[in-house]
């Protein structure tokens, strides 16, 4: 805990989006690399690359509601030496654009940052159509793509900058609701390395659970680890926001000291975070798994809160998934 | 330059090899298995690949980025920018969304570093383009997004070179050259028949269609 915020699990914790995050960083970015490019179809004051295109107007490309070639003219500026990142919402891009970015930037290996907003329940009263709960699953089987889903805007920020010096694709994933803000400038990032957010051993037994999770949603496995911890199990909790390449090794020895996983994400259990995890240890180290995520479902228009509730992404379901996933170890 | 049909990609294997990029005997492992020369061009298997390509309707918009990219470094940042981006178009794709999106684009950005060329050839896979989804008039629909249009015979070199020269001068819009083509030119029974789009001749047949070619159709003498 000593590399998060300290009013983590009081009421006046910070909230903010992580898509303010990405506005930040990119920002930042623009300051420092004269090669960063944004570009925006229809939606840059809510992907946050306005601060972006009001400081840096020539390097700011408006394409207008056009996803598939705002794919294309990144893959240009790419291969001609710049570092586009191209924002819309991630129904739309993966969504509509997979094709452009399977072939066009991923096959070239073209150097271009994709930012999928929007993404998880946390869109609200958008409903379904404005959803993306697919897009972690369908980017991580593009072969040299790397996938990123940051946990609150302080790190979101981090992974836009980071992300900029690695050479080739990357997908970022941002969330529009204002969600707790949990960890500091001083909580490491490295993209690819699954850091330890809680590890508590209830009493000086080894821990039981090992929570892996990524996004927002990471906080709520914080708050069922301190909730587990009165009940004196131990747990530990993964920030895997790097889901491509997946942290394996630490992944399979926390596996190995736990004995069982839950992972959780805000995203469909198919093929996500948790496919991932139980694809690695499936090969390397089987142990009994829980998912928490939406199940193969749609989701609706409601408030964030009330849709986490009716979808089953509260602390109290990871409470539940934990217990459940204890029963099954013996 | 884009080779946005990059189905088209042996005639561009020709002709890098006899540029110099790799050795003309290379062609030979066209389509073979760890051959660099892959059924559609691949940026990093191939010298002198600037892009890869082959999902019709994706190359303008790879173009335009070449060409927003090219004005971003010139120094002026002005409408002339340092090189001239080529995309090379088939008729066909302007069937797909994505070519109107960066056909749009091209005319708000006015990209006079830009040149897109159509090989008007009227057919596709299914059939001729105007039975299949009717494209004309493309001068009118490219006018109406503003770019300049020339319309040249595709096969008459010198007039294409006219025509890309012309494209190079004028600095305020894109440029679209459509150059008229009969697919199969020179071959009797390829001359108009869509169904040799995507078919590979035998090799009874591919010498009797070099023949033909090299003998203008029995008017001169072959050639080596």
């Amino acid at each position: 805990m000593e590399n998060l915020s300290d009013k983590i699990f009081t009421e006046d914790i910070e909230q903010k989006a992580t898509r303010d995050g990405f506005g930040e960083g990119l920002f930042n970015l623009g300051e420092k690399n004269e090669n960063v490019v944004a570009l925006s179809a229809d939606v840059s004051n809510s992907c946050r690359m306005n601060f972006f295109a009001e400081k840096f107007p020539k390097r700011f490309f408006q394409v207008g509601v056009a996803e598939q070639n705002l794919v294309g003219v990144s893959v240009g500026l790419a291969v001609s030496g710049k570092i586009p990142f191209m924002a819309t919402y991630a129904v739309f891009s993966p969504g509509r654009t997979l094709e452009q970015i399977r072939t066009a930037i991923a096959y070239n290996g073209a150097n271009v940052k994709i930012a999928g907003h929007h993404s998880g329940l946390l869109t609200g009263f958008d409903g379904a159509t404005h959803q993306a709960l697919e897009d972690i699953a369908i980017m991580r089987t593009i072969p040299n793509m790397k996938v990123v889903v940051p946990a609150d805007a302080i790190e979101a920020r981090k992974a836009t900058i980071f992300s900029a010096q690695i050479n080739g694709p990357v997908y970022l994933r941002f969330a529009r609701e204002k969600t707790s803000v949990f960890t500091v400038e001083e909580t490491p990032f490295t993209i690819g390395k699954a850091e330890i957010f809680w590890q508590s051993l209830a009493g000086g037994k080894k821990p039981e659970v090992l929570i892996v999770g990524c996004g927002p949603i990471l906080y709520n496995a914080l708050l069922a680890a301190k909730e587990l911890e009165k009940e004196k199990i131990g747990i530990i909790v993964l920030n895997s926001h790097t889901i491509k390449p997946l942290d394996e090794n630490k992944i399979i020895e926390l596996a190995k000291k736990c004995g069982a996983v839950v992972s959780v994400e805000e995203h469909t259990i198919l093929g996500g975070l948790g496919g991932a995890v139980a694809e690695l240890l499936a090969k390397n180290y089987p142990a009994p798994m829980e998912f928490i995520g939406t199940k193969d479902t749609f989701g609706e228009s409601a408030a964030p809160k009330d849709l986490f509730k009716k979808y089953g992404l509260e602390p109290k379901d990871i409470i539940t998934a934990v217990k459940k996933v204890i029963k099954r170890k013996k | 330059m884009v080779l946005s049909n990059g189905h088209i990609c042996p005639v561009q294997y020709a002709a890098l090899a006899r540029a110099g990029y790799f050795p003309i005997e290379e062609l030979k492992t066209l389509r073979k298995l760890n051959s660099r020369l892959q059924g559609h061009p691949h940026r990093k298997a191939l010298p002198g690949i600037e892009i890869s390509s082959g999902p019709l309707g994706e190359g303008l918009s790879q173009a335009i980025g070449m060409a927003l990219a090219d004005r971003l470094d010139s120094p002026t940042n002005s409408l002339r920018a340092k090189y001239q981006v080529y995309c090379l178009m088939s008729d066909a794709e302007h069937d797909c969304g994505n070519t109107w999106e960066a056909i749009m684009l091209a005319g708000k950005y006015k990209l006079g570093n830009l040149t897109a060329i159509i090989d008007r050839n009227n057919i596709q896979s299914d059939g001729f383009t105007e039975d299949i989804m009717p494209l004309e008039s493309l001068r009118e629909k490219y006018e109406a997004f503003n770019w300049h249009v020339l319309e040249t015979d595709g096969h008459n070199i010198g007039e294409f070179i006219g025509a890309a020269n012309e494209a190079r001068a004028v600095f305020e819009k894109p440029t679209v050259i459509i150059a008229h083509t009969i697919a199969g030119k020179g071959v009797d029974f390829m001359e108009f028949d869509y169904h040799w789009h995507a078919s590979p001749l035998n090799k009874k047949q591919a010498e009797e269609a070099l023949k033909e070619i090299k003998t203008l159709k029995g008017k001169i003498e072959e050639a080596d």
